[in-house]
């Protein structure tokens, strides 16, 4: 029961944080530049729950905030960017290797990557290429913010645990 | 933990540092031609010498000035192929994902069978 709570949460929060990012109005002019804000939760609860609801999470955040805020052809590059992200980042995780930040850039890379691929693929064409190497230093950017604040952030909840 | 991390960047940098070279590597000096393609077929093929308005399909405009290749208008709700910058050089492309148009300036020869005709 506790965990349904949690999850209900976890995944509003998650929308919130996808909404606000909708407002901002900053762009690269490169397609799928994004700050990736929603993906601070993720980050968040890669350790504390299973895998499973991890994709749930991602999957349910990214379809209500498409049918909410955005269009479905988003829908379809934001899933995919978004489950290669969440697999990449547990595999990752549980090597035990790297500390949060580390799974937050590798995150935020596959994110991206993965939005070019499906871009490609749609749109059939390989000229795309192109834009690969930018959107990988974007994705080590937006990952290196994401995941400094979430490391941040455990440590303060933790000390706050602790009274 | 956090030397680790520093070591998974720099990988990573590197990979795209490796993408970027060898796509550069491949350029041609030859005045530039675009290719517009809606949908995934190809729409025309411009030369970037001429001055021209090109309008796309539903709702893009495409205008070629200055040897360069820009999207002025256009009637998708993100208008993010208007902000991109206007394109000139092999490789650098304009995208408009929910109209599903690209527009490519091409490399010299056709290497890649990225437009079928359906």
């Amino acid at each position: 029961m506790k965990r349904i709570v949690h999850f209900g949460m976890f995944t509003a929060l998650a929308l919130i944080f996808s909404y606000v990012e909708s407002l901002i109005p900053i762009s690269l002019g490169i397609p799928g530049v994004k700050l990736g804000l929603a993906n601070l939760v993720i980050v968040l609860v890669l350790d504390r729950m299973e895998v499973g609801q991890v994709y749930l999470l991602a999957v349910t955040r990214i379809l209500l905030a498409g049918f909410l805020f955005s269009n479905l052809s988003s829908i379809l590059y934001s899933l995919a960017g978004s489950l290669l992200s969440v697999t990449v980042m547990y595999f990752l995780n549980r090597t035990e290797k790297f500390s949060i930040v580390g799974v937050s850039v590798a995150g935020g890379v596959a994110h991206n990557v993965g939005q070019l691929v499906v871009a490609m693929t749609v749109l059939e064409t390989l000229q795309l290429r192109y834009y690969l190497p930018v959107l990988i230093v974007a994705g080590i950017v937006t990952g290196l913010l994401i995941g400094v604040i979430a490391s941040e952030m455990l440590v303060r909840i933790r000390r706050g645990n602790e009274r | 933990m956090k030397r680790n991390d520093w070591k998974l960047i720099g990988g990573i940098l590197l990979i795209a540092v490796v993408f970027l070279i060898g796509f550069r590597s491949f350029e041609k000096r030859e005045p530039g031609k675009i290719r517009v393609t809606v949908e995934g077929t190809v729409f025309g093929e411009y030369s970037l010498e001429e001055s021209q308005d090109i309008p796309i399909g539903k709702g893009n405009v495409l205008v070629i000035r200055d040897g360069k290749a820009d999207m002025i208008d256009a009637t998708c709700p993100d208008r993010l192929c208007v902000e991109q910058k206007p394109i000139s050089k092999v490789g650098e492309s304009l995208v408009c994902l929910p109209h599903q148009v690209i527009v490519t300036v091409m490399d010299g020869e056709n290497r890649d069978t990225d437009a079928l005709a359906k």
